[in-house]
This record gives C-alpha cells, sequence and structure tokens, in this order.
C-alpha cells in the first residue's frame, strides 16, 4: 500500500443538496467536479470499494437520518460531521489505497483505491 | 404469567425466547424478574407496585438517555417536547429520586446551542444533581471539548469518573472516544488501568453500579452495538457480589445477566431504533406512527432495597401509565 503526504492533497468539504438517492461509482453530470460518488446510506458506504484514477474526485453524500464523520485511516483527510443532506468532496491527487471509516460509527468502513493513469 | 427458561444456550441465566419477550415488551408494559439466574416475566401495568416499591426503596435514581436535543426528522420532528415529557414524568414521582445520570447523546450534533437547550430544559428536572457520560453525539469534534465545558464530572480532567451513594458505588465510563476502524465502543487503556484502581479500593460485598453510553456487552456489533474492551473492563467486577451495567445508545429497553453482573439498556427520550437484527434495517432512527411514539421512548427509573439484595429497574415510557418492571 502506497501512502500519500498530508499536503499532496486538496480537500474541500461542502454541503449539497442531494438530486439522487442511486448514485454509485458512476461519473455524474458532465463537468461536475466531483464525478465520483459514495452514497452514505443505511450506515453503509455504497460502493464500499471505488477505483478511481489520480486527480479524480470523490462526493460522499449522506442519505442518513444520523450524522456521520469520515476520516482516513492514516489521516490523510478528515471531513466535518455530516448532517443529512450534507456532502463531502476529496480530491486524490496521488496513487494509493485508502482506507477510512465513520469515526461515530467505527463498524463503517471503506475504502478508495486510486490507480495511476 | 410466570415462565421458566427452556435454553440458557450461553449459561446467562436469559433464553432466546425469555430475551425476545423482554424486548417485545419495550414499551408497552411487562415485568421481568431475574432471580437466581432465572428470568420470569409477567404482563404489568401495575403502576401502583412501582409507586409501593418507591415508597420502600432505600433510594432510587432515574436514567435518562439519548435526547438527541437538535434532531428533527420525521422520527421525532420535537425532541425537546418529548425530553420535557420526560422530565416531568420524574418529577411526578410521588417520592423524588435521589439524582439522575443522563447516558449520553444528549445532543445531536454536539452544537454549542443544542447543548444550551439541553441544559435549559434539564433546569427544570427537580431531581439534582444530573451525572452524565457522553454519547458519540456528544463529542462529533473527536475531542469532547464542548461536552466537556458544560458537563465535566471530574477535576482530574479525564472524563470518566466515580463517586459513593449510600454504600453504592458508581463508576460513569466514558466509550465514544478514540474509536477505531471496524471497532465498537471503546474505553481504552488509560481508563481501564483507572477502572481496575478505583476498584482495587472497594470492598467485594458493595454494590457496583457501571454507567456508559454504549452497551459495555455485546448486544449486536455488526450494528456497532457493543464494546471492544468491556469484556476487559468487567473482568475487574467478577469478585463483586453486585454489579449492574446501564448503558443507552440502542434506544430500546434490553435486559441481559451474567453471573453476578446485569446489563439494563435504556430506552432514549427522543426516537427510537429498530430491534436488533430486523431485517432490512439499520441503527438509525425508526419513524413510528405519531401516536405509538411516546409509547416507545422512555425512562429509567432505579431502585436499591438494602438487605434484600434486590435492585429493580423500572422503565416507563412516556405514553400514559406505560411502564415495564425488571427486580435483578
Amino acid at each position: 500500500m502506497k501512502l500519500v503526504s498530508k499536503s499532496a492533497i486538496f480537500t474541500l468539504a461542502v454541503s449539497l443538496t442531494l438530486t439522487s438517492a442511486a448514485g454509485t461509482h458512476k461519473p455524474a453530470s458532465t463537468g461536475d467536479p466531483a464525478p465520483y460518488v459514495v452514497d452514505i446510506k443505511d450506515f453503509a458506504f455504497s460502493p464500499r470499494t471505488l477505483v478511481i484514477s489520480v486527480g479524480s474526485r470523490v462526493t460522499w453524500k449522506n442519505e442518513d437520518e444520523e450524522p456521520h464523520k469520515l476520516a482516513e485511516t492514516n489521516h490523510v483527510f478528515t471531513s466535518p460531521p455530516l448532517d443529512t443532506g450534507e456532502g463531502f468532496v476529496y480530491e486524490f491527487r496521488r496513487a494509493g489505497r485508502y482506507e477510512y471509516f465513520c469515526t461515530i460509527h467505527p463498524h463503517m468502513t471503506g475504502e478508495v483505491i486510486v490507480e495511476s493513469k | 404469567m410466570p415462565r421458566r427458561i427452556v435454553y440458557d444456550h450461553n449459561h446467562d441465566g436469559i433464553d432466546r425466547r425469555g430475551f425476545l419477550e423482554c424486548m417485545a415488551w419495550a414499551g408497552t408494559g411487562a415485568l421481568c424478574t431475574l432471580s437466581g439466574g432465572v428470568l420470569k416475566s409477567y404482563a404489568l401495568g401495575d403502576v401502583g407496585r412501582v409507586a409501593r416499591d418507591l415508597a420502600t426503596a432505600d433510594f432510587s435514581f432515574v436514567q435518562l438517555s439519548d435526547s438527541h436535543i437538535g434532531f428533527s426528522k420525521p422520527a421525532n420532528p420535537d425532541v425537546s417536547a418529548t425530553l420535557q415529557a420526560a422530565i416531568d414524568k420524574v418529577n411526578a414521582l410521588p417520592t423524588p429520586p435521589s439524582f439522575a445520570l443522563h447516558t449520553g447523546d444528549i445532543t445531536q450534533l454536539s452544537k454549542p446551542e443544542e447543548f444550551d437547550t439541553a441544559a435549559q430544559l434539564l433546569k427544570g428536572l427537580k431531581t439534582h444533581p444530573i451525572f452524565f457520560v457522553p454519547g458519540e453525539h456528544d463529542v462529533l469534534d473527536g475531542t469532547g471539548k464542548a461536552y466537556r465545558e458544560r458537563h465535566a464530572m471530574n477535576p482530574t480532567g479525564d472524563d470518566w469518573y466515580s463517586f459513593n451513594f449510600k454504600g453504592v458505588h458508581f463508576v460513569g465510563l466514558v466509550n465514544v472516544l478514540n474509536l477505531t476502524p471496524g471497532g465498537l465502543g471503546n474505553l481504552g487503556p488509560q481508563q481501564l488501568q483507572w477502572l481496575e484502581r478505583d476498584l482495587s479500593n472497594v470492598s467485594s460485598s458493595t454494590p457496583i453500579v457501571v454507567f456508559a453510553h454504549i452497551p459495555l456487552w455485546s448486544v449486536y456489533p455488526a450494528w456497532g452495538w457493543g464494546t471492544d474492551d468491556g469484556a476487559q473492563a468487567l473482568s475487574y467486577m467478577k469478585r463483586f457480589g453486585s454489579v449492574s451495567v446501564l448503558n443507552g445508545h440502542i434506544h430500546q429497553t434490553m435486559l441481559k445477566v451474567e453471573g453476578h453482573i446485569t446489563f439494563h439498556t435504556a430506552a432514549s427520550t427522543a426516537f427510537p431504533q429498530p430491534p436488533p437484527a430486523t431485517p432490512g434495517a439499520s441503527p438509525g432512527p425508526m419513524t413510528v406512527a405519531a401516536d405509538q411514539l411516546r409509547g416507545l421512548l422512555g425512562l429509567t427509573q432505579v431502585n436499591f432495597v438494602r438487605g434484600k439484595h434486590a435492585l429493580a429497574v423500572t422503565d416507563s415510557t412516556l405514553a400514559e401509565n406505560g411502564s415495564k418492571e425488571s427486580r435483578l
């Protein structure tokens, strides 16, 4: 597993209005700055494993009535608490395998595999 | 109708059927008794008996839990009103409890205004003091600073603490910080060390009451309902004749006995959650019909009667005349 330095990463937390409950790891609309979407629903990340290429942005959207808070296991990224309808965007600028979990409900785990172009 | 255990698979004094009966009765009015590890169950509705027990108890206290001030979703758009209903219920008890416990998730998102609203409502509770432990919703900043500023119980700066009341040793534990990926609730080595030392000064005949937010026993790990190092903490309590563990977090009443240790979880004052392993469900808010909500919310009263080695736990719902009693 290749680790990445925190300084190499650009993070952005935004509030989103959720428009789709069916998002998976397929690109959203053209021009969307965060074309990959991970749904947080029923206390699980969907997809649990997301494979993307370097430079991609991923958006997590909380569709639960519970808040969730993301943290990468090696502290590469951490989200603020995400209430219902809120989202978190992260841009992966280095290849590697990023494991993350919900710090409020730590049985919720997921991973993003970032492949070199 | 009294009933004895049929299958005691785990040798823990409770069988699946009895367990499920207790579960099914949450909020509907039932009586569960435990004597010598044997569960008996009765239909209830006998509020008068609760009042009589209160009058003869050495002392009593109440447990409030999971108030989630700030929550406003369909499962309960007005959590302040239901916390107020719980407060009113305590204030109306014929014999005032000696003190109260709040076993965490005071707030929904750890926001200062949520803590303030909760504090304002709890000012109306005639029973004081209130001993708090945090839930994971109270420490969303990852440090617990907002919680600690308002509810720190221990001048040493640690969040855990103990106190004695009329010969009973109470221990408040924190298992919602420093959680690890894939894990459950967590006490941590520092707290465990403190706990072992704290209990080493207590005689084995002293009744012990331990309270923490997440259940210290494995209720349903797939939903995070347990504490990774809970068994380690409980191992320090084996020599005591009477240990009661009171938790919240799962928003429903549940009872389990293992040897001299009894486990009990309290209902929420805010919203119900589904029973563990409910097909298709997740451990989040459960929306029920508005007229059923208060029957699934509640509070817990605990009565001590010295000499009888008895500890009576009464779960009252916020519905009219709803109660469930467990005599341990």
